[in-house]
């Protein structure tokens, strides 16, 4: 082996990086603390790239409309807010250091989680251990095996997550009197706990499942699944899927059809814009979850449809490449700093203690309706919306931006159709 | 058993249709790795390049997908010509050729296009229109048997397996192509027949690149695109080209069918999930067994 | 003097513990737990892609059979940190001697590509094996005081470590003092020569008498254990685990190119290349925060192997 350096040489090189290393954010500290202590900083970190950017984008935006409202309030306690917030990459490896970042050198007042249950759960035992406030954004039950009381969950998918996800679906199909269900799922995290949730109802029920298979999140061609599934003559096929599988399922059905009497159920992806302008007609017929839809009883949400039209706009003259609608994420990512910011508030000081406990015992008024949490910090009662495709004639987004494409099947107070077998909206 | 017929027949067709999309996909990479020896590991970043100007010239001009692809052609054609002369000029120039080097420069390039990508397409899934998206012909072959064809595959098919068989044809029939042919085993005799061994080389990689115009625009008549989807078909691409043996394409096209026609079967009759395994499976399995590939002549690596 | 690289190693091992003890600001354990995290895969990778010229394309498999080697221990054993080392290290030395034994024939780009095809079957194993989560994941809870020969480990008062982070930034900083120790050891020895000579020509190495086949499965075993050791504790950092985050391509990539940024001749490389290419993404993700993160890596890379081709190591001794 030839040598490369001096003994001499290569040791103090190899000690010099590494004390390089450790002392690597020392002089951050120094420079956060010598700032303004002045406003309140909220700190998180949000999946900016990678595979949920699509989705963390859209959060982020609603999370600084929200500090644009409030600063115009006259902040909090009297004090404006600043955001600190920094990129995930949509990699789990990477929250643990940002919230570490965030408490002990920016020294942030207050933690929201990022979007999604593997980008919020890493950052569960900082919370814990620093006996933060910890608000979780569409995290899916990250708070069964930690039992921490000062954990709310901004999910409107009830107390048990997983099955309050499908609830209001099992309960819209009840009318084709069902006996058997076929059951698709991606392989992975959200998809699988929708999957548990949906078998547990489907049992629930009563109705035999007969197809239960789980497809790669890369697979092309999903005409053989949906083949599979038709051999077994499902009355219901529940498909919780990814954006690029939900978008393959979509297209497959087109392709293949189908005699099942609904479809749909937990598909994520067909609520953003680009892809419903995208997949057009061919959606026509699919009962799916949503969150928000522009149909004239949501402005029962107060401010929501007002927030939504401020976020179209924004999008549209600053030309930002997120979703043009904003309906999906924006309100609940708004909510989740909102019910943090009025707890704030109400108790007077960031006493983390205090401002839990007033949480706890609060039903808020939000863009998503009002909320009350349960004990284990979870939604006291399901709210996902069950939305039925309908009318849809060409690929224009506009659209979609207009009541009547995707009518609200359940919760019942806030109804504006009623559900059709599948076939029946097709063609 | 009219039921089990049926599935079987449905998963054979759209197996090998998928297979053709998967040829088109790798028959760019089968020239500049499997002949040209440079590992080109960014070539599906390069597809989801083409996907992208297939996506804008479809939704701003309305120029249906696969025009959008052969329009695009040539300026891939330049940009392939553009990254070898970097190559070469890199690596190549001096002498040593070492593959690990030209690995990790392709590995750059890659995270360049893809962030490029992001900055001026943002992360959203993509979709094209055409009037074949969505739509298949039914063929009725028996009572209870029938075949639905996907028009989006056979799109695909069709296109790729011209693609493939222009491509064929070009290397063993015209004097170039058997120049191209010869850089990989006898870069000597070349050079006494008074041909530019650089020269062959470098217009036979902007040749591999130039399929990545058409691949791209097939992969998103197919599926969805967002600027990172290209990683996800390293593995399936440099698997077939391994699989049908370095250099060889028709053996490139005929890999890329067994490998869809593997995954649509599993996919239909032992679950969707495990498509992706058992055709890397099978891969493993054969560079065990017979390191040459499926259709590979020469013995073992280099 | 003959030992001072040992030394040198404990002293930085009793450095890295003093400062769990002085260092109040957590930030610097999870940065340097990532670091030295990133040098163990470095070093592991250029013990087969840098001495022996065999590149891994599977590393991220081979971290995450570690990683979930701990998940299915926690669940079934409920056993502690130091034994989830070890034991990632076992399997994922078995798995890489395995890797050795159905890819010993294949050279060059077949062993890259084979190594590939082996992650991408594992993870789709994984994803399956709904004992340790499946595709939807699992929550890993740390145990609350763990204690090692009736020592208090971990607590915020009584312990020998406040955190759970301290302890683990501790235990990586030990994996990699010593990864590195290996691989300078196997660079001196006749191991390291076999290596090189097969690296140079293996049929050549197989002429002067060299046992390349026996040597290569030293490499691979060696190799796969010390990317099991790095993966081993994933879980408890992280607190949940899913294929995805374990599988992640970004492992198989920063493994390739930290050694080729920092030279693969040495074991000094894999170092050199880890810390900076590893800090420079940590720094730009936190100063950045945008897509230019990964630009870093793909300008960095790119400019590294063509103005240096032998590496940051390789461009010093040049300039010497």
């Amino acid at each position: 082996m030839t040598r490369i350096l001096g003994n001499r040489v290569r040791v103090w090189l190899l000690a010099g990086l590494f004390a390089a290393a450790f002392a690597f954010s020392a002089p951050l500290a120094t420079t956060a603390e010598a700032q303004n202590k002045d406003p309140i900083k909220i700190g998180f970190s949000m999946a900016l790239t990678g595979a949920l950017a699509g989705g963390g984008q859209q959060a982020l935006l609603g999370i600084e409309l929200w500090a644009e409202d409030v600063n115009k309030k006259g902040g909090l306690l009297g004090r404006p807010v600043e955001l600190v917030y920094y990129d995930d990459q949509t990699n789990p490896k990477n929250v643990p250091g940002i919230y570490s970042k965030l408490l002990d050198v920016d020294k942030v007042d207050l933690i929201v989680s990022g979007y999604g249950t593997n980008l919020a759960a890493p950052a569960m035992p900082i919370a814990i251990e620093r006996e933060m406030t910890f608000m979780g954004l569409f995290a899916m039950d990250i708070n069964t095996q930690w039992k921490y009381e000062k954990y709310f969950s901004i999910l409107p998918a009830g107390p048990d997550p997983a099955v309050g996800f499908s609830q209001f679906w099992f309960d819209a199909v009840k009318k084709f009197n069902p006996k058997t269900i076929a059951v698709i799922a991606a392989d992975a995290e959200f998809a699988q706990n929708l999957k548990k949730g949906a078998v547990k109802n489907a049992k629930a029920a009563g109705y035999e499942i007969v197809y239960e298979e789980n497809y790669n999140p890369k697979t092309p061609d999903f005409t053989p699944i949906i083949r599979a599934a038709n051999a077994k003559n499902p009355d219901l096929i529940y498909i919780a899927s990814y954006p690029n599988g939900s978008t393959g399922l979509v297209r497959a059905l087109a392709e293949v059809g189908t005699e099942a009497k609904a479809v749909g159920g937990g598909m994520v992806g067909i609520q953003f814009a680009g892809i419903m302008a995208g997949l057009g007609p061919m959606l026509n017929g699919i009962l799916n979850y949503d969150f928000f839809v522009p149909e004239p009883t949501m402005d029962l949400y107060p401010g929501a449809s007002d927030l939504i039209a401020r976020y179209q706009a924004k999008v549209k003259s600053e030309n930002l490449k997120v979703d043009a609608l904003g309906y999906y994420l924006v309100p609940f990512s708004y909510a989740n700093v909102d019910v943090l910011g009025q707890a704030v508030n109400a108790v007077g000081s960031l006493d983390q203690d205090a401002i839990a406990e007033y949480i706890h015992k609060t039903a808020f008024k939000t863009v998503v309706g009002d909320v009350k949490f349960g004990s284990n910090g979870e939604w006291e009662q399901s709210r996902t919306l069950v939305v039925q495709y309908q009318g849809i004639t060409n690929n224009d987004l506009d659209q979609f931006a207009k009541a009547g494409t995707r009518k609200i099947m359940l919760p019942a107070d806030i109804k504006t159709g009623e559900v059709v077998p599948f076939n029946d909206l097709r063609k | 058993m009219a039921t089990f017929i049926d599935l079987l027949l449905n998963a054979l067709v759209v197996g090998i249709l998928l297979g053709g999309f998967y040829a088109a996909l790798s028959i760019g990479l089968a020239i500049t790795f499997g002949l040209l020896d440079v590992v080109n590991i960014a070539h599906p970043t390069i597809l989801i390049l083409g996907a992208f100007v297939a996506f804008i010239l479809n939704s701003q001009v309305g120029i249906d997908p696969i025009l959008a692809g052969l329009i695009a052609t040539p300026f891939f054609y330049g940009f392939g010509w553009i990254i070898y002369q970097l190559y070469y000029n890199s690596f190549e120039k001096s002498g040593e050729t070492d593959s690990l080097r030209g690995l990790a420069f392709f590995f750059g390039l890659l995270f360049i296009i893809e962030v490029g990508l992001i900055i001026q397409f943002g992360v959203d899934h993509r979709l094209v229109e055409a009037p074949y998206i969505g739509e298949s012909a039914n063929i009725v072959i028996g009572e209870d048997i029938d075949v639905a064809i996907p028009y989006r595959l056979l799109v695909a098919f069709v296109v790729a397996t011209i693609a493939t068989l222009a491509i064929r044809a070009y290397l063993t029939r015209t004097f170039f192509g058997r120049a191209v042919r010869a850089v990989a085993q006898d870069m000597m005799a070349l050079r006494l027949m008074g041909v530019d061994p650089i020269k062959v080389k470098r217009i036979a990689f902007a040749l591999g690149v130039a399929t990545a115009g058409i691949g791209g625009a097939l992969m998103i008549i197919v599926l969805p695109i967002e600027p990172s989807v290209g990683r996800l078909y390293i593995g399936n691409v440099f698997a077939i080209v391994v699989l049908g043996g370095l250099g060889s394409i028709s053996g490139t096209l005929l890999a890329a069918i067994i490998i869809g026609v593997a995954e649509s079967i599993v996919a239909t009759f032992f679950g969707p999930s495990w498509a992706p395994a058992v055709s890397f499976g099978i891969l493993l399995l054969v560079l065990a067994v017979r390191p040459e590939g499926l259709f590979g002549k020469t013995a073992g690596g280099h | 003097m003959k030992y001072l690289f040992e030394i040198v190693c404990l002293l930085l091992l009793v450095l890295a513990f003093a400062s769990t003890q002085v260092i109040g600001n957590q930030f610097v354990f999870f940065v340097g737990f990532v670091i030295l995290q990133y040098v163990v895969m470095a070093t592991a990778w250029n013990i087969l892609g840098g001495y022996a010229g065999y590149v891994n394309f599977g590393s991220a498999g081979f971290l995450a059979v570690g990683a979930y080697t701990s998940v299915a221990l926690i669940n079934f054993l409920g056993v502690g940190l130091i034994e989830q080392f070890i034991f990632g290290g076992v399997i994922a030395g078995l798995l890489g001697l395995g890797t050795g034994y159905l890819t010993l024939r294949l050279r060059g780009v077949y062993f890259a590509i084979a190594t590939l095809a082996l992650a991408i079957i594992l993870e789709t194993i994984v994803a399956h094996w709904g004992y340790v989560g499946g595709a939807a994941g699992t929550s890993i809870l740390p145990a609350r005081k763990p204690e090692l020969l009736g020592i208090l480990i971990v607590d915020r008062k009584a312990g020998v470590f406040g955190n759970y982070k301290e302890f683990l930034f501790f235990l990586m900083a030990g994996v990699a003092i010593g990864s590195v120790w290996v691989a300078r050891w196997i660079e001196r020895s006749k191991l390291g020569r076999g290596l090189n000579a097969i690296k140079d020509s293996e049929e050549a190495a197989e002429c002067m008498g060299v046992p390349t086949l026996r040597l290569k499965l030293y490499a691979t075993t060696i190799s796969g254990a010390m990317m099991g050791v790095a993966g081993a504790p994933l879980a408890s950092y992280l607190t949940f685990i899913d294929p995805l985050s374990a599988f992640n391509l970004e492992y198989a990539v920063n493994a390739i190119a930290m050694p080729m940024i920092g030279g693969t001749v040495s074991w000094i490389g894999p170092v050199i290349g880890a810390i900076l290419l590893g800090g420079a993404q940590q720094w730009a993700s936190l100063f950045i925060s945008s897509e230019l993160n990964l630009l870093i890596v793909g300008v960095l890379l790119v400019v590294f192997v063509i103005i240096a081709p032998g590496g940051i190591v390789g461009w010093f001794k040049k300039s010497r």
